[in-house]
């Protein structure tokens, strides 16, 4: 419907745009202006970041240079680099796997109706309004060693060496709990969205045609989901490549190197050691990246929508 | 009696993730209301007492903080609004020449990692003397702020029917009139609840303030972090300034819960 009424004012605009051109023309422009004018501060950083990547601007110094590629260089070929690839990228990979099961796991349950899900419905959104940094405190007054209470259930039930994020072995498990715990509902209330607008009849013909639950979940639910869930995984995906909150307020990264994402390794470049020029191109090929994602969901976005639109 | 068990273990699975989700609030709240002397040596039962809440405002530190929380969010939502809602117009409305790559534009600053932007952004806010000002904490949540704002109202400016303006230009309306008088009262509703969601973002965010901003200006986020680093951490006040901090926001998100879905997909699901 809108969509129809859109196309006409398009064309309406278009015979519009013949007679009387310049001024209608740049009417759009004029309006989009001001937000131009105050976003070109956050574009002037991009440019400021490629260029001092290849200074070695550092902040104990008050002159530098310009020296090609070479943090570049140094950057490809240093070990951290590497390890810090495969933190972040097993990082964004389980965290989104976690979320995404336990979140259609959980919008099933709760799109049934009973007294319980219906009330839970509301409550468990609230872990996702919580600021991540927030969320880690929390779970820092959960886990730390004197008044924890899951830690004084732990030791209750005889595990003793389980030390969240203090011991290398249990950090980054303990990372993908706080951020299960603050993301998990994000997926969930997107399925859910999908599950509520689903037909009723297909499942019906289903139920009659005598099809198992999962039969019915693989071959009807999931597909008709599939547009809310793929929008899920990708903004789960992009946002948890980039986390940084959780990791920093937890461990900044330890112990050790244990938990150094490519934004941790960053920020720890740039104001621990104070070298800005070596610190740029870990957060530069990050962004690369996830600028190619983020190019998939629009994709995937205008395909869906020419999908409804019947184009 | 099959389908009865499935239900129950269906319930049953549900309780436990609820446990996993809302028991750490509900053990916020127990230590909120405990004294320093009853957190090593009491679990459930003790004498609950408002000490920590009365320790937490007797000096205006806290409060200074939640002052500055308040005005750098509001400032930056406020900013949002005043320019976005007429660029969300012009997406949703106007058919131009480069449309879509200006509206993929914004929307990529959403994704953009807010590490890369603060590293560049320190240095020239030192220059510029933005560096822990209130005013450079709001130009700079318009990347949290403007990119959500733009494109979830989009959607709903594209909801009304162009047909409805046209009806109101025949009348007689200027231009202006139509926008002001017409279409702004029918997007109300998605105005407030994408004014109120990029509310909660900026809100919650850490990384800008904690790189950006330092003695003059600190947001609730970087003080209570800071707080916990520090040796003398009273878990009673610890635990009442973080509830006091995640209160409003969970109100907030509560009122705007119909809204919920649509703006968190930035506007890709009307759910």
């Amino acid at each position: 419907m809108a969509t129809e009424a859109y196309e006409k004012q398009a064309m309406k605009e278009r015979q519009l745009t013949n007679k009387v051109p310049w001024k209608i023309k740049m009417r759009p422009f004029l309006i989009l202006s001001p937000a131009f004018l105050l976003t070109i501060g956050i574009l002037i950083p991009f440019g400021m970041a490629i260029y001092f990547s290849l200074t070695n601007y550092s902040f104990k110094y008050a002159e530098y240079m310009f020296v090609g590629l070479e943090n570049w260089i140094a950057m490809f070929s240093s070990p951290s680099f590497w390890h810090s690839v495969g933190v972040t990228l097993s990082y964004a990979g389980l965290a989104t796997l976690i979320e995404t099961l336990l979140g259609i796991g959980i919008a099933l349950l709760l799109n049934r109706e009973n007294m319980l899900a219906r009330s839970l419905r509301i409550v468990l959104i609230f872990p996702l309004v919580i600021a991540p940094v927030i969320a880690t405190i929390i779970w820092q007054l959960m886990t730390n060693n004197s008044v924890g209470i899951y830690s004084d259930w732990l030791r209750q039930l005889g595990i003793t060496n389980f030390n969240w994020g203090a011991d290398p072995s249990t950090a980054l498990i303990t990372v993908l709990i706080i951020d299960a715990w603050v993301f998990t509902p994000f997926v969930t209330i997107l399925v859910l969205a999908g599950l509520r607008s689903l037909p009723k009849a297909p499942f019906e013909s289903a139920m009659i045609d005598g099809g198992s639950a999962w039969f019915t979940f693989k071959n009807l639910t999931l597909p008709m989901i599939m547009p809310m869930l793929i929008i899920a995984v990708l903004f789960r995906l992009m946002l948890s490549l980039q986390m940084f909150d959780i990791i920093f307020a937890l461990t900044r990264g330890g112990p050790g190197d244990t938990l150094m994402t490519l934004p941790l390794t960053a920020y720890t470049e740039a104001f621990t050691y104070k070298e800005l020029g070596v610190s740029l191109p870990f957060m530069l090929i990050l962004y690369l990246f996830v600028y190619f994602l983020s190019h998939f969901i629009v994709k995937y976005w205008t395909y869906t929508q020419n999908k409804a639109s019947g184009k | 009696m099959k389908k009865k068990i499935i239900a129950f273990l269906q319930n049953a699975a549900l309780v436990l993730y609820a446990m996993f989700a809302i028991f750490p609030l509900l053990w916020l709240v127990i230590l909120s209301f405990k004294h320093d002397r009853d957190m090593f040596n009491t679990t459930f039962i003790f004498t609950p007492t408002l000490e920590n809440y009365r320790m937490l405002f007797s000096d205006g530190e806290y409060i200074g903080y939640f002052l500055d929380n308040i005005i750098v969010s509001f400032g930056a939502i406020a900013l949002s609004i005043i320019v976005g809602v007429p660029a969300a117009y012009a997406l949703a409305r106007f058919d131009f020449k480069g449309r879509d790559g200006i509206a993929f534009t914004f929307l990529s600053f959403r994704f953009a990692p807010e590490i890369l932007v603060v590293l560049p952004l320190f240095l020239l806010y030192q220059e510029l003397g933005l560096y822990d000002t209130y005013v450079g904490l709001i130009w700079v949540f318009q990347v949290l702020s403007l990119p959500l704002l733009i494109w979830i109202l989009r959607g709903y400016f594209e909801d009304i029917s162009v047909e409805v303006e046209n009806a109101a230009r025949l009348d007689g309306y200027s231009w202006w009139q139509v926008f002001i008088k017409i279409v702004m009262p029918l997007i109300r509703p998605g105005l407030v609840a994408s004014a109120l969601l990029s509310l909660i973002f900026v809100w919650n965010n850490f990384t800008f303030s904690l790189l950006l901003a330092g003695q003059d200006v600190t947001t609730t986020t970087v003080a209570m972090l800071q707080y916990v680093a520090s040796d003398t951490v009273h878990y009673g006040q610890m635990a009442g300034a973080v509830l006091i901090a995640s209160l409003p926001i969970i109100i907030l998100a509560l009122s705007i819960q119909k809204h919920l879905v649509r703006g968190l997909s930035m506007g890709s699901v009307k759910g």
